[in-house]
């Protein structure tokens, strides 16, 4: 697979992640409920960030405007300098098809794909010959210690091993970015901590810029920085790694 | 090829509720294909009648009969080719249960008339040299084990008495389509009897058969024989075979109808049905589909994997729905031959089965189409758990 980072510019090191003045609120009925309020950080290119806070605080919402998921009501998101907020829907989408890896709680793999055709899905939308997806697909899965797996469904895998298919999934197709949203929260310790130092190696290796959110302390511990979120403000959006 | 491999394998995901839907949509095809038959096969004497046969009768009524001296008044008509004549005798073989219908006729204009009506050389002389002789359908012969040289006695209703007579010839119909269930004797015989008998029944007609030369001459003619008997003591009515045998068909047009409107009902049922159970399904996947989504695939994507699966299934029941109709055709045509005489699947019923499949295949993805294009990605990930 190759691992290079089309955005890297040089040996110094960029923001990947920029969020300047960013405003998020949903519409309940009449009433309106404002979930993040002038959020503004950056996050630099190679970095891994925990994202931990109270739930309902809104860190699932700050990770989907991030993603691309999500449109945010008012400020700009840059993304490896690509202001997404100004993207369309099929813009947005095909940018996420190349840009950012998603990892869930809960995987959300595909239940009738195979661990291979799940990992392959995103490749789908790229221009790739079956043999060279298939290259990458089984590259990708060898790295994840899951060459033996490569046949079975998600319901013939354990957490763990369904957790780093959806890895392999979203690293794919080399995006910049990796967000996750509490990917060790639904899994044991020794599960958690494989995963997590998966993710660790995806950033000292292959140079992965990754936004984890957690509610786990011992998970957060393995990021560079983490940053607090309350009733949608951000607590110490500077803070380097404690 | 990827989209149809995972709509396969999401058609099949459960496989109780697969199996179900299938076998209720191929339960309705075969329902609709068998009932839309019956409809086409109620107007096939209709369809199937010579544009060149003109059929004459009382223009009171059909139970009223006309003079046998009519018959060569109608062969001066400029025109005519051929007039033969027929009495509808309703005669019970043994029992009425083995209703089949038959008839007096003069035979050799009968048989000159109605080629559809194939009878071997041999026994054709015989049946025509025997004013006791009959002859009968092949369908009928088999059914009662009847063969040539057989005595058959029918039983009078209309005209009484035990009525003899010998099995001359066998036809066979040129078409699948050709009634092999009839039974024909000597107009002759019948009326000598009665000359015997009933003196005052003796000598009618219950319907003149006319061939023409051309189609196109055929109004002309009927028009010049209800002219020639008008305002005599039995005027006529003539009319094109088609427009007879419609005036029979008319009379059960409403319960015709109503079999139609059935056959549109159990469609719609299944549509509903299907629906419901795609509608179900697509809720289940909501999370699903919103990953796929966000991964980068677009609603199109997500829409055709549903639609897709939706097709397949009704597809796929609509096929074993049609695979069905002939055996129960068959076996309809054996039970009901009594009714109905041949029970063949038209190649257009087949073409409406398989396009009410696909129909039923196309409302039921409208719904979950309509959601799994339109969810919203973030919402719909919040789903799964
Ligand atoms: N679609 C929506 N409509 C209305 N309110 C919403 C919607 N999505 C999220 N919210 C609200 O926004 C707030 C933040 O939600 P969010 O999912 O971002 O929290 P979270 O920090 O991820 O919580 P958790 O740790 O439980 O996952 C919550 O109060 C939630 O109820
Ligand atoms: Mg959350």
């Amino acid at each position: 697979m190759e691992c290079s980072n089309s955005s890297a510019k040089g040996v110094e090191k960029s923001h990947v992640v920029e969020l300047i003045s960013v405003f998020k609120s949903y519409q309940r009925g009449s009433q309106i409920i404002p979930v993040l309020e002038d959020i503004s950080f950056r996050i630099q290119e190679g970095d891994f960030l925990a994202l931990m806070g109270p739930s309902g605080s809104g860190k699932s919402t700050l990770l989907n405007l991030i993603a691309g998921i999500d449109h945010a009501d008012k400020g700009t998101i840059l993304v490896n300098g690509v202001d997404i907020s100004s993207l369309n829907e099929s813009g947005l989408a095909s940018w996420r098809s190349v840009n950012v890896g998603l990892i869930f709680q809960f995987y959300n793999l595909i239940p009738v794909l195979t661990a291979f055709e799940n990992v392959e899905l995103p490749l789908l939308l790229t221009g790739l010959s079956a043999r060279r997806r298939k290259e990458q697909v089984e590259t990708v899965l060898s790295l994840l210690n899951l060459s033996d797996r490569i046949d079975h469904f998600p319901s013939q895998l354990s957490g763990g091993q369904q957790q780093r298919v959806a890895i392999a999934r979203a690293m794919v197709t080399d995006p910049a970015i990796l967000v996750a949203d509490e990917p060790t929260g639904d899994l044991d310790r020794t599960s958690a901590a494989e995963i997590l130092s998966f993710m660790g190696r995806l950033v000292k290796e292959f140079g992965k810029t990754i936004i984890m959110v957690t509610h786990d302390p011992k998970a957060a511990e393995n990021a560079h920085r983490i940053i607090h979120l309350e009733k949608g403000v951000l607590l110490n959006p500077g803070q380097q790694k404690i | 090829m990827f989209y149809l491999k995972l709509s396969f394998r999401n058609a099949f995901r459960h496989p109780l509720r697969a199996v179900l839907t299938i076998t209720g949509v191929a339960v309705a095809i075969l329902a609709f294909g068998l009932l839309r038959t019956l409809v086409g096969l109620w107007y096939l004497g209709v369809e199937t009648s010579s544009s060149t046969r003109l059929v004459t009768r009382s223009s009171i009524s059909l139970v009223f009969s006309l003079p046998v001296s009519y018959r060569e008044r109608i062969r001066q008509i400029p025109g005519v080719k051929e007039v033969s004549m027929m009495n509808w005798f309703g005669g019970i073989y043994v029992s009425e249960k083995n209703f089949f219908p038959n008839f007096a006729v003069e035979p050799k204009t009968f048989l000159a008339l109605y080629p559809e009506f194939i009878v071997d050389e041999g026994e054709k002389k015989s049946f025509l040299n025997d004013r006791r002789g009959a002859a009968a359908g092949s369908k009928l012969a088999a059914k009662h084990g009847w063969k040539v040289g057989d005595r058959i006695v029918l039983k009078g209703t209309i005209f009484p008495g035990e009525w003899d007579f010998v099995l001359r010839a066998i036809y066979r119909g040129a078409q699948r389509s050709t009634d092999e269930s009839q039974f024909f004797f000597h107009w002759d015989y019948l009326n000598e009897s009665l000359r015997k008998t009933v003196p005052r029944r003796a000598d009618q007609v219950g319907i003149y058969m006319v061939g023409v030369d051309t189609p196109e001459k055929a109004p002309e003619v009927a028009q010049a024989i209800d002219a020639t008997f008008r305002n005599s003591l039995a005027e006529t009515m003539s009319e094109t075979e088609k427009a007879f045998q419609l005036s029979f068909v008319a009379m059960t047009e409403a319960i015709m109808i109503a079999i139609k409107i059935v056959s549109y009902v159990v469609i719609v049922i299944i549509m509903v049905v299907a629906a419901n159970t795609m509608a179900m399904t697509a809720r289940e996947r909501i999370a699903e589909y919103a990953t796929m989504k966000a991964l980068g695939f677009r609603w199109s994507h997500v829409a055709v994997t549903v639609f897709a699966e939706s097709l397949l299934i009704a597809l796929l029941g609509g096929t074993i729905g049609v695979l069905l109709t002939f055996p129960a055709a068959n076996l309809l045509e054996k039970e009901l031959s009594q009714f109905f005489p041949v029970f063949i699947i038209s190649t257009e019923t087949i073409y409406f089965q398989f396009a009410a499949a696909a129909l039923v295949g196309i409302v039921a993805s409208v719904f979950p189409v309509y959601r799994a294009s339109t969810i919203n990605i973030a919402e719909g990930l919040r789903r799964v758990g």
